[in-house]
């Protein structure tokens, strides 16, 4: 009989660490997560990245990567993100923000960072809803989309329509990279690890702003099992907020 | 040990923008505001020839946020309103203070409250001495009374930040910010621009354990943990506290007031020792941590106390505070809208040192 040799084909990354997480069965932040620690190790930025947490589910990001991390208070990421880039510009930066942080309260803070072209990162993860603080209505909130706050589903005329973010982040003169993958299945997946690793670039090569969308399930508050979420993905998210790449520089010749 | 420079006649604005260059400032986040804007336009193009970076920020919230990242990473980084504008930067100043993050806020209080107006007033104090966020802190809070100290302390506020990682509040108003003196500029010696380095964000290099700054502290007991940590620091500063006494040693009555109030009720107290009457002045300069000892000590000697301000008496609470065992103050209020002069102190003193 030949002797049996075992490959390792699929390990953690270096910069994940070896914990479980605190997140829910069937939740993406995990897989965006995994991306992110996965590109860290192949671009070797783990020891220059100093990461800018937000406010929600996503706030323990920090326990989870191996990376010097800051807390930013809830939607000002993309201000505190700012500042250290500002004092620290030679070090990887970025923000990992979820959508009630980001297109609600966040606002202004991601439109001016992008506005200005700040040499950063910007992971922006939409679900649909307020995660940690228990399924209320967030600015992407689906119409007819039952929440907490919005009982009867959410209506355009009485709480506005969904807010497309890499749409409005797309025209912006700083940003040099924006787009939205979804995180529901494996070709998915691998798009959405293509953004993330072309918006590090651009930051990396100083050519301005990169902006990643990623559609993400949350089976808890959307109160279906983690199949029915990925579907609910393909089937109601994905014809609302298309995927592809609304803007790269690198195509058009660069920003000013 | 500092070196001199030359003289030069500038605002009280210009005068802490200058001292924050001093002190090695690297990072400036502004927003427009009167009565403050010669600080971030100063800023705009000096800091950057001083090799350090400025941002017109989208809002006050945005700026003290931008202010909360750069000292994350151990840079020493400023900010600077006005009173309605500070408002809106508290609740990064309570990030600060929770996440122990360094940094300089500069407040040149106009009047209140909502928009009021944006002549002097004092109206900050308790906002600027209390901790004016949300949660249970404090943070270093410096009263400038003239254009010189205003660069002193700016330099003084830096070491203040980083000796003690803390947010480090700088309380002017109007007057300070828009009056020009003459003073006489200083390079402090031997900062450490890398002080940060055993606990800023910079990066996870040579193999060392990765770095968190937070406020978040969710496990039993972690919170409380922390909360003690602070409380035993603000506690620490106790002993360093600062103040002007003027005149003090053998006055019947001590005048009570700080900044530009101050330095008005100083030249009332001129007029009065001319005329022979035992007048004296008291001026915190540190504001938090009060100069509670100092205070208690002038009142058991027998002193009468006249607390003056350009509020409706809010240090007030803290001169009582410290003399309460033994003494009392009366007061008297500048309302915010009005310049008072040194002839305009002259009744209420008089009224209250003649016991009326």
């Amino acid at each position: 009989m030949s002797e049996m040799k075992e490959k390792l084909v699929f390990d953690r990354p270096e910069s994940v660490i070896d914990r479980p997480t605190h997140y829910c069965p069937g939740c993406h932040h995990g897989i965006a997560h995994r991306l992110i620690g996965e590109l860290l190790d192949e671009m070797d930025l783990a020891e220059k990245t100093l990461m800018v947490t937000s406010i929600g589910c996503s706030v323990f990001l920090y326990n989870y990567l191996n990376a010097d991390a800051v807390e930013a208070p809830h939607g000002r990421a993309p201000a505190v993100a700012t500042g250290v880039k500002r004092a620290r510009p030679d070090k990887f930066v970025f923000t990992y923000q979820g959508d009630g942080d980001l297109a609600s309260i966040g606002m202004a803070e991601i439109m001016h960072a992008a506005n200005r072209g700040e040499k950063m990162c910007v992971v922006f993860v939409n679900n649909t809803v307020y995660g940690m603080t228990g399924g209320q209505m967030a600015p992407t909130t689906m119409i007819g989309q039952i929440t907490t706050t919005t009982p009867a589903g959410r209506c355009q005329t009485h709480e506005g329509a969904p807010i497309r973010m890499t749409e409005i982040i797309a025209s912006l003169g700083g940003t040099a990279f924006a787009a939205r993958a979804a995180l529901n299945t494996v070709p998915n997946i691998k798009k959405a690890k293509k953004y993330l690793k072309k918006a590090f670039e651009f930051q990396l090569n100083g050519t301005g702003f990169g902006f990643v969308e990623l559609l993400s399930g949350c089976p808890t508050n959307w109160k279906m099992t983690p199949l029915k979420a990925n579907e609910r993905i393909k089937d109601e998210m994905i014809p609302y907020f298309p995927l592809g790449i609304y803007k790269d520089v690198s195509e058009e010749g660069g920003v000013c | 040990m500092s070196k001199k420079t030359e003289r030069i006649f500038v605002k009280g604005n210009e005068a802490i923008a200058r001292g924050a260059l001093a002190a090695k400032c690297k990072c400036f986040f502004g927003y427009p505001i009167t009565p403050q804007n010669d600080i971030p336009e100063f800023m705009s193009s000096e800091i950057i020839k001083a090799g350090g970076d400025f941002v017109q920020a989208e809002s006050e919230v945005a700026a003290a946020n931008m202010l909360l990242g750069a000292g994350a990473t151990g840079v020493r980084a400023m900010t600077s309103s006005s009173s309605p504008g500070i408002a809106l930067k508290q609740e990064a100043i309570s990030y600060m203070a929770g996440s122990e993050v360094p940094a300089v806020i500069v407040n040149m209080n106009r009047g209140g409250p909502g928009l009021g107006d944006i002549g002097p007033a004092q109206g900050d104090y308790y906002q600027s001495t209390r901790g004016g966020g949300h949660g249970d802190y404090r943070h270093f809070t410096l009263g400038p009374g003239t254009v010189q100290e205003a660069y002193d302390l700016t330099i003084k506020a830096f070491d203040i930040a980083f000796t003690h990682r803390t947010p480090v509040l700088i309380l002017g108003d109007a007057i300070l910010g828009q009056m020009k003196e003459p003073i006489t500029p200083w390079e402090p010696e031997n900062i450490d621009e890398e002080a940060g380095r055993d606990w800023a964000i910079t990066g996870r290099t040579d193999g060392r354990e990765k770095r968190l700054i937070k406020s978040l502290f969710l496990e039993e007991g972690a919170l409380a943990e922390q909360n003690r940590h602070l409380q035993a620091k603000y506690d620490s500063w106790k002993d360093l506290t600062e103040a002007e006494q003027f005149e003090t040693e053998d006055a019947d009555l001590i005048i009570c007031a700080y900044g530009s109030i101050g330095r008005i009720a100083k030249s009332a107290v001129r007029k009065f020792r001319k005329d022979g009457k035992k007048v004296g002045l008291f001026r915190p300069i540190t504001l938090y941590p009060f100069p509670s000892d100092e205070l208690k000590a002038l009142a058991e000697q027998g002193k009468r106390f006249l607390t003056i301000e350009h509020n409706l008496g809010q240090m007030l609470d803290d001169v009582r505070l410290a003399i309460r065992t033994v003494a009392d103050s009366d007061f008297y209020p500048i309302y915010p809208g009005n310049l008072p002069t040194p002839d305009e102190l002259e009744e209420p003193i008089l009224k209250c040192l003649e016991g009326k």
